[in-house]
C-alpha cells in the first residue's frame, strides 16, 4: 500500500458541515418567526369571539364587580377585566388588585348582552315591562321569547328604512333632473311627481317613526353586580346570553354565529363592535379592479419591451426604471394618485358630466375607481419584471418552430409565448395581489373611508358604483387600533381584522396559485 | 446546365427540375463573412445533403432557403435564391408564404405545448383553416405521412410533450408537411436520437422525397450516404463539391472532400 499522502481528516469548515448547520438555524429561525406570527395573530383572533366566563369578584370594601377576565399582571398582582356597563361606569375595563378581592365567583344567572349602544352590558335579569308580551312563567323564558319577537321586528323596520331610503334617493335624482329641465310641460310634470313622491316619503317616515318608538317602548330591567338598575330598550339587544350555564356546544353555536356576523353585518360603534363585511368587500373589490387594470397593461408593456422593443441604451434605461419603480415608498403614489387620478381625471369628469352635482364631488373625490387605479399603476412594475421573466424563459426553438410554419411573430405571441408565459404572468399577479390588498397608506389618500355605509355594489342602477369610498381590512386595522375612542375593546377587533386580511391575502393569491399550478402543467409537462 | 433528370409531373407536363437554384450567394453576419460564392441547384423530389465540419455554414445556408436568418437582425445577404425561379429575397416575396412553401425540422424538437392533435393542425389553423373535417383529415394524412399515426392515433388530444425523444421529431416533421410544403428543410434532425429513431426517421426521408424536395444538414456522413441522392461538401463557407452522394464518398473530385469523406479530418 502506498501512504505516501496521508489524507488528513478534513476540518469542519472544509467538509461544509458548519454551513449547513448554519443555513438551517437561518431557515429555522424564519420558520419559526412565521409560525410566530401567523400563531398569535390566529390565536388571538380567533378567541376573541369566543363568549368567556363572567367572574363575579367581591371586594374587601364590600362592593362587587362582574366581568370577563383580560389579563392577570403578575408583576402588579392584579386582574384586568372587563366589566361593559359603560352607560353606567364611564368605562369598560377596571384593574383589581390581588389584596383587596375576599371572594371570587362564577353566578350562573349572570348575562351578558350585546347591545347596539354603549358596548356590552353584565348583569342580572330583575324585570321587564310586558307592554306587548305578557310574562308567563318564569322571566327568563319571558326574555328570550321577546328577543325573538324583536329580532323579527327589527328586521321588518329595517325593510321600512331602505324603502324610505330609496325613495329619499329617487327624490334627489328627480332634484337634479328639475336643474336641467326648461321645458315647461316637462317641469310642470317632473314637480307633480316630486309631490306625490314627497307625500309618500311623508306618510312612510310617520309610520316608521311610529314603528321605531313603539319598538323601543318595551324595555328589561337590568341590574349590575351592585344592584345599580337600568332599563334597556329591548330594541338595542342584539344578542344575550348567559355565559356561565352555557354548555360547550352552545357557547361553539354562538361562537360560530358571532362569527358569521362578522362575516356578513357592517360594523358598530365606531368599528369597534359588529362585523367586517364592508371591509373584506371593499378589499376583494379593489384587489379585483386593481387585478384588472394590472395585468393586461403589465403583460402589454412586458411584450413590448421584450419582443418588439430594439434592444439598446433606451430600452435599457426603461428597464431599470421600471425595477425602480417597484422601489418607490407607496405614499408617492398615494399622492400622485391623488392629484392625477382624483383632482386631474376626477375633476374634469366631474366638471364635464356631473356639474349639476358640483360643489359635490362625485368622481373628484376618493373613491374605488381611484384607489384600484393607483394600486395597478404600484403593483404594476412587479407584473412587468415577472412577465418579462416569463417570456425570456420561452425557448427559442419554440418561436423558431412557430415562425417557420408560417406563422407571424403577433401568432406565435398570441398562440405560443404568452400561453407559455403564463406561468411568469401569475406569479407577478400574485406578488401584485398580495402586495394590494396589504397595502394602506396611498390607500388613505384615493378612496377608502372609516365607514362607507354605501357599498360598491347595490340595487341602485347603474348596480356598480366605483366613485364610492370603500372600507379597506388594513385600514381597518390601522382605523380600529389607534383611532377609535375605546382603544381597549377595540383590541380584540384589531386581531380578528388582522387575522381576516392574513386569510384574505393567502385566499386571493391561492387562487392565482392554482392556476398559475393548472398552467405549469400544461405547459411544461412531459418526459424528457 | 441543369442538374437531375426530367421528372414527369401527375399532370403529365414536363416542369423544370430545379427545386431550389442558389446564385453566387455571400451572407455576412456584421462583418464576418459565413457564406462565400455559393451556388448550387436543388433538384425537385429528391434528397439532398449539405455535409461538412462545425462552422463551415450548412446550417445557415439551410437556413437561408426559407429566410430564418432574417429573424437575427444583423445578417446581410448578397446574391439569389430562387425557389421555382422566384427570388425569395426580392422586396416583393411574402416571407409567410414563402416558409409554408419551405417547412423545417430543427435539430431539437420543439413540439409546442398542446396536443398532438393541435401540433399537427398548428400551420393550419394560423393560415385561417378552422373546419373539423379539413383539420381532422390533414392530422391523420400528416401523421401517416410521418410514421406516427399507429403510435399516435389513440390519444390525439393528449400533450405533445409526452411523446418519446424519437416521436416528437417525428411530429415535428409531420406539423411540417401538413402545411403541404413543396420543400423540407432538415437541420441536423436525428442528432439528438438514440439509434433506433434514427432509422426510423431516415426511412421516413427516404418515403417523404416522393412528395417532397428534402435538404438536409447532417454531421453524420453515413446518414447522408444511406439518405442522400446528392451531398454537398462545404468547408469554411465555401461549397468544395456538389454531386451524386455515390460520386462524393466513392471518388470525390476534389482533395478536401476526400480528405473529409475518408475522416482524414474534420
Amino acid at each position: 500500500m502506498n501512504r505516501a499522502f496521508p489524507r488528513r481528516k478534513p476540518g469542519i469548515w472544509t467538509t461544509g458541515d458548519a454551513w449547513v448547520w448554519l443555513s438551517t438555524a437561518g431557515a429555522v429561525i424564519t420558520v419559526l418567526m412565521l409560525v410566530g406570527l401567523v400563531g398569535l395573530v390566529s390565536y388571538n383572533g380567533l378567541s376573541a369571539l369566543w363568549p368567556h366566563q363572567l367572574a363575579q369578584f367581591e371586594l374587601v370594601d364590600g362592593s362587587k364587580a362582574l366581568g370577563e377576565l383580560k389579563r392577570t399582571d403578575e408583576d402588579m398582582h392584579r386582574i384586568q377585566i372587563k366589566s361593559g356597563n359603560r352607560d353606567l361606569y364611564g368605562i369598560d375595563f377596571r384593574w383589581i388588585d390581588d389584596v383587596n378581592v375576599s371572594n371570587r365567583s362564577f353566578p350562573e344567572n349572570a348575562w351578558a348582552l350585546e347591545r347596539l349602544e354603549h358596548g356590552h352590558f353584565y348583569g342580572f335579569l330583575t324585570n321587564m315591562n310586558a307592554s306587548s308580551a305578557s310574562i308567563d312563567g318564569d322571566l327568563e323564558t319571558a326574555f328570550a321569547k321577546a328577543l325573538k319577537t324583536m329580532a323579527l321586528k327589527r328586521e321588518e323596520l329595517n325593510d321600512l328604512e331602505s324603502e324610505l331610503a330609496s325613495i329619499n334617493t329617487s327624490l334627489e335624482s328627480l332634484n337634479l333632473e328639475l336643474l336641467d329641465t326648461v321645458d315647461k310641460d316637462k317641469r310642470t310634470r317632473l314637480e307633480a311627481l316630486k309631490t306625490e313622491r314627497e307625500e309618500a316619503f311623508e306618510v312612510l317616515r310617520v309610520k316608521v317613526d311610529g314603528f321605531r318608538s313603539e319598538l323601543q317602548s318595551q324595555y328589561v330591567t337590568m341590574a349590575d353586580c351592585n344592584g345599580r338598575t337600568k332599563d334597556i330598550p329591548l330594541f338595542s339587544i342584539l344578542r344575550a346570553y348567559q355565559p356561565n350555564s352555557m354548555s360547550v356546544f352552545s357557547r361553539t353555536g354562538l361562537y360560530l354565529s358571532r362569527m358569521l356576523d362578522l362575516l356578513t353585518e357592517p360594523p358598530r360603534e365606531a368599528n369597534t363592535e359588529g362585523g367586517l363585511f364592508p371591509a373584506i368587500f371593499g378589499t376583494a373589490m379593489m384587489v379585483l379592479l386593481m387585478s384588472l387594470f394590472t395585468m393586461p397593461l403589465g403583460v402589454v408593456a412586458a411584450v413590448y419591451l421584450r419582443e418588439y422593443a430594439k434592444e439598446g441604451l433606451l430600452v435599457r434605461i426603461i428597464r431599470i426604471t421600471v425595477n425602480n419603480l417597484a422601489g418607490v415608498p407607496s405614499i408617492v403614489y398615494g399622492i400622485f394618485g391623488l392629484g392625477f387620478f382624483v383632482y386631474g381625471i376626477g375633476g374634469t369628469i366631474d366638471d364635464w358630466f356631473f356639474s349639476n352635482r358640483l360643489p359635490t364631488p362625485t368622481f373628484g373625490t376618493g373613491g374605488l375607481l381611484w384607489a384600484s387605479l393607483t394600486m395597478a399603476l404600484l403593483t404594476m412594475p412587479v407584473v412587468i419584471v415577472a412577465t418579462e421573466e416569463g417570456l425570456s424563459a420561452v425557448p427559442k426553438g419554440i418561436r423558431e418552430g412557430s415562425l417557420a410554419l408560417g406563422a407571424t411573430k403577433f401568432q406565435t405571441l398570441m398562440r405560443v409565448v404568452l400561453p407559455m408565459s403564463s406561468p411568469g404572468i401569475l406569479t407577478g399577479l400574485i406578488l401584485s395581489i398580495a402586495r394590494a390588498a396589504g397595502e394602506v397608506a396611498p390607500l388613505m389618500l384615493v378612496g377608502v373611508a372609516k365607514l362607507a355605509p354605501k357599498l360598491v355594489v347595490d340595487q341602485q342602477f347603474p348596480y356598480f358604483h366605483p366613485e364610492r369610498k370603500f372600507m379597506h381590512l388594513g385600514f381597518h386595522i390601522y382605523d380600529v387600533g389607534f383611532q377609535s375612542p375605546n382603544v381597549e375593546a377595540a383590541i380584540p377587533m384589531v386581531f380578528v381584522t388582522t387575522l381576516l386580511l392574513l386569510v384574505m391575502v393567502l385566499g386571493l393569491s391561492s387562487i392565482a396559485m392554482v392556476l398559475r399550478q393548472r398552467m405549469r402543467t400544461k405547459y411544461s409537462g412531459g418526459a424528457f | 446546365m441543369k442538374n437531375g433528370t426530367p421528372s414527369q409531373t401527375e399532370q403529365g407536363e414536363t416542369v423544370t427540375t430545379t427545386s431550389l437554384e442558389v446564385r453566387d450567394l455571400n451572407l455576412f453576419y456584421g462583418s464576418s463573412q459565413a457564406l462565400k460564392q455559393v451556388s448550387l441547384e436543388i433538384p425537385r423530389h429528391e434528397v439532398t445533403a449539405f455535409i461538412g465540419p462545425s462552422g463551415c455554414g450548412k446550417s445557415t445556408l439551410l437556413r437561408c432557403f426559407n429566410r430564418m436568418n432574417d429573424l437575427l437582425g444583423y445578417v446581410r445577404i448578397e446574391g439569389k435564391i430562387l425557389l421555382d425561379g422566384e427570388d425569395i429575397y426580392a422586396p416583393d416575396c411574402d416571407v409567410i408564404e414563402l416558409r409554408r412553401r419551405v417547412g423545417m425540422v430543427f435539430q431539437k424538437s420543439n413540439p409546442f405545448p398542446m396536443s398532438i392533435y393541435e401540433n399537427v393542425v398548428y400551420g393550419l389553423r394560423i393560415g385561417g383553416a378552422n373546419e373539423k373535417d379539413v383539420l381532422d383529415e390533414a392530422v391523420e394524412r400528416s401523421l401517416k405521412g410521418a410514421a406516427l399515426w399507429e403510435e399516435v392515433k389513440d390519444r390525439l388530444k393528449d400533450s405533445a410533450l409526452g411523446l418519446s425523444g424519437g416521436q416528437m421529431q417525428r411530429l415535428c416533421i409531420a406539423r411540417a408537411i401538413a402545411v403541404n410544403p413543396e420543400v423540407i428543410l432538415m437541420d441536423e434532425p436525428c442528432s439528438a436520437l438514440d439509434p433506433i429513431a434514427t432509422a426510423k426517421v431516415e426511412e421516413l426521408i427516404l418515403e417523404l422525397k416522393d412528395s417532397y424536395t428534402v435538404v438536409i444538414v447532417t454531421h453524420n456522413m453515413q446518414q447522408a450516404s444511406r439518405v442522400a441522392d446528392r451531398t454537398a461538401f462545404m468547408y469554411l463557407g465555401e461549397l468544395i463539391e456538389f454531386d451524386e452522394t455515390e460520386i462524393i464518398f466513392t471518388r470525390p473530385a476534389n482533395r478536401r472532400t476526400e480528405d473529409y469523406v475518408t475522416g482524414r479530418f474534420g
